[in-house]
């Protein structure tokens, strides 16, 4: 016990040593970027302008952060890295619990959050956060959940899961515009197209393995882009398509006419109907989704892309086609991607090029491993954190009121999302929700059972997993 | 004719700019398995460095000999690159050595969205132009000639600096105490370690040396082309690492041949067949190189073990 004050003051020494030398590090790095800014000039020519003040900032603001991790946040890690670790079977149980308690109570606000918004903010301000919060973030847990399949279940990185959302936006689009078809015909063409791209663009990588993989489809998915933009014929290049029919409640429109929903339904026509049903509607896509992945794991081809990702070569040895296996998730996969890009087309009536650019295979990618590769939950909450967590830096104006008018939050909503990408990497490179139960186990004994054999016979229940 | 010793001279020096950067990939990926996903992005900050200091010397400073600037500029560049990268491996990388395979690809993608958005932030999205300079060409067909063949004096310093700098480097890598380290590294990682090698000092060595090569070639690319925005980094990046695939993905020499390649097709791409569709050649390329020739023209077939 007489020990620890000296201790604590000889790690007040080695901080301050610490700090100085992040902060130097600091300075080192943000001296050309953030010390001198280019500007142009009244001339047009390129003129450099010091920015002191704002560097020294920076660096102070590092080099406090070091300080305080140094002080208080690494002995904390440091004593806590020291109290025993809870058994695995431990930490899976509560897991499962924690599972079973979140899954229905997220379900539930998912299916209120409409009459939430509209009783909180009123009809016209609820338009706002039903679109930009509720429909935005599901279009990101049904493409999570859809890529899931291939990434989190089959186990193979797919970086250019856009190419398959564009293939089904611009599907809707086409067909919709061409020959007039309603949305709900063009919703399972869109994610069949996407289905079939998703076969001719798995056929190739399919001796690939990890990296090479991830670059392979990162590849197919800028050509993709790429013909989208340059085969100006069919898809207007650059300028993208617009006007494109919005889905309609089941033949009736949304419009202020007397054929519209709310005429027919008695109600004073507002846009907020559209929304609401719009969000219903993803909704309902990203369930599907759900009930899918959550029966084909069960199912022989779900095993064997569980399988896949645990081992290719065992699986291979163990009699199972990966051949097949491979491309029936990248089917699966770019069907349900098929199906959101439809969905996305009709919602926004515009699409171009510039909404299906790696950035968004990179989010889509960081959602999942975010949530924790295979888990459905995790990768719902990954992406109201990531999508929830910029889209509310668009309603951040009282920042404005600190940093002054050119202030403008939304710049620095990319920055902060591959900042947290890396730190959330660093941190949990297993995801948020990292348990990752197998589906299946030999002889599973339950996880209670083993508890309940640990409290009597704790060497006995160690040796069964260890 | 004409036309295609033209493209010859401008492909080859559009690929020493590629096999610059594809030495930092295929050194990377060698010592650590890691797609080094932010290293075009690396090169793009390099750029930028390049162009500040570049401004500094001659408004600020008022040098007005080019040789000067240029030398000055580029050991400015390779040492901020260098303290740049190093500092990428120490927090985005280095914890995540051992954690499960594609964990490091992933944070390296979100360094790549930082890096890009850092500098759109700190430097303004548009596209930043130098003021022209240097821009004497020496013709080499005979006067009166309908297409005239040039080279100009920046292709010669692209070439001189290039190659000079390779051979540094390889000198570095095959004859020093640090580049039998690394190449020790490659080979076995905890073998070196047994034998007293500093298995950390060397790949944050390799990372310095990869973002010094970057920078070399984010200077050559500011001074060649005049112009950097900060969206540079992806495409580039991209075809660098193609050529660095194309040569065969952990040799040094085939970073700089599939370099060299990649450049030559993408300038006869466009000159013969389409400008709009030249990074879909890039691209395809990539593809079927990974496809049909995953150990490239002169790499190791990579043979699995159970």
């Amino acid at each position: 016990m007489e020990a620890l004050p000296s201790a604590s003051r000889v790690d007040l020494a080695r901080a301050l040593r610490q700090t100085a030398i992040t902060a130097l590090i600091a300075f080192g790095l943000l001296l050309p970027l953030i010390g001198f800014n280019t500007v142009q000039n009244i001339r047009n020519e390129i003129v450099l302008q010091a920015r002191w003040p704002l560097l020294a900032a920076l660096v102070a603001i590092i080099a406090a952060g070091r300080f305080v991790h140094a002080i208080f946040i690494a002995p904390t890690l440091a004593r806590r890295a020291l109290r025993p670790r809870r058994e695995d079977a431990e930490r899976a149980a509560t897991h499962a619990r924690r599972v079973r308690w979140l899954t229905p109570f997220t379900l539930g606000f998912a299916l209120l959050y409409p009459a939430l918004a509209l009783s909180i903010v009123g009809t016209q301000g609820a338009v706002k956060w039903i679109d930009n919060f509720g429909v935005q973030i599901l279009i990101y847990v049904m493409l999570g959940w859809g890529l899931n399949i291939v990434v989190g279940l089959a186990g193979l990185l797919d970086l250019g899961y856009v190419a398959f959302y564009a293939v089904g936006a611009y599907s809707y689009a086409l067909l919709a515009n061409t020959f007039g078809l309603s949305f709900w015909i063009l919703l399972p063409v869109a994610g069949c197209l996407a289905a079939f791209w998703g076969i001719l663009l798995g056929f190739p990588v399919l001796r690939l393995r990890g990296d090479y993989l991830a670059i392979v489809t990162l590849a197919f998915g800028e050509i993709i882009r790429l013909i989208l933009i340059n085969w100006v014929p069919v898809t207007n290049g650059y300028a993208g398509i617009s006007s494109i029919p919005r889905p309609t409640f089941f033949g009736i429109p949304f419009n202020a006419s007397d054929e519209g929903f709310a005429a027919r339904f008695g109600l004073e026509f507002s846009p907020v109907y559209r929304t609401i049903f719009l969000y219903y509607v993803i909704l309902a896509l990203a369930l599907l989704t759900a009930a899918m992945t959550v029966r084909l794991r069960r199912l022989p081809v779900g095993r064997a892309w569980e399988a896949l990702r645990e081992d290719e070569i065992a699986c291979r040895s163990l009699g199972i086609n990966t051949t097949n296996t491979k491309l029936t998730a990248f089917a699966m996969g770019a069907m349900f991607a098929g199906f959101a890009g439809s969905f996305f087309a009709a919602r926004q009536g515009f699409i171009s090029p510039e909404s299906f650019t790696f950035t968004e295979s990179a989010v889509i990618v960081a959602i999942v491993v975010l949530g924790g590769m295979g888990s459905l939950l995790g990768v719902a909450i990954a992406a109201v954190i990531m999508i929830g967590g910029t889209e509310i830096m668009r309603e951040l104006d009282f920042l404005k009121a600190i940093f002054g008018n050119n202030f403008d939050p939304t710049q620095y909503r990319m920055l902060l999302f591959g900042f947290a990408m890396v730190l959330i990497m660093v941190w949990r490179p297993r995801g948020l929700i990292s348990t990752r139960e197998p589906s299946t186990l030999l002889n599973a004994p339950r996880a209670s059972i083993l508890r309940e054999q640990k409290s009597t016979q704790p060497s006995l229940a160690r040796e069964r997993h260890g | 004719m004409e036309v295609f010793v033209q493209q010859l001279i401008n492909g080859i020096t559009l690929g020493s700019i590629y096999g610059l950067i594809a030495i930092g990939y295929t050194m990377v990926f060698g010592i650590i398995g890691m797609v080094n996903f932010a290293h075009g992005d690396v090169f793009m900050v390099s750029a930028f460095i390049a162009l500040i200091t570049l401004l500094l010397l001659t408004t600020w400073l008022g040098i007005g000999s080019f040789v000067i600037a240029l030398f000055v500029v580029l050991i400015v560049a390779m040492l901020f690159t260098s303290l740049v990268n190093w500092a990428i491996e120490r927090v985005a990388y280095r914890p995540l050595r051992g954690s499960f395979r594609l964990a490091p690809l992933i944070s390296a993608i979100g360094m790549s969205i930082f890096l890009s958005n850092f500098v759109q932030v700190a430097q303004g999205p548009r596209v930043k132009s130098i003021p022209p300079f240097f821009n004497e060409v020496i013709v080499l067909t005979p006067e009166g000639s309908g297409y005239e063949v040039a080279i100009s004096y920046k292709q010669i310093v692209v070439w001189l600096v290039t190659a000079a700098l390779l051979l540094v480097f390889w000198f570095v890598v095959s004859k020093t105490a640090l580049g039998r380290a690394q190449r020790a590294c490659e080979q076995d990682q905890k073998m070196a370690a047994l034998l007293g090698i500093d298995v950390d000092r060397t790949v944050s060595i390799t990372f310095v040396i990869a973002a010094a090569l970057a920078a070399v070639a984010g200077t050559m690319y500011l001074m060649y082309y005049g112009v950097v925005s900060f969206a540079d980094g992806f495409v580039p990046g991209v075809k660098a690492f193609t050529a660095a695939v194309l040569g065969g993905i952990g040799s040094l020499p085939g970073a700089v041949i599939g370099g060299l390649l990649i450049g030559l097709i993408e300038t006869m791409w466009s000159a013969y067949f389409s400008i709009d569709y030249k990074d879909v050649a890039a691209f395809s390329i990539l593809a079927i190189t990974m496809i049909f020739l995953p150990q490239g023209i002169l790499g190791r077939p990579d043979v699995e073990k159970v």
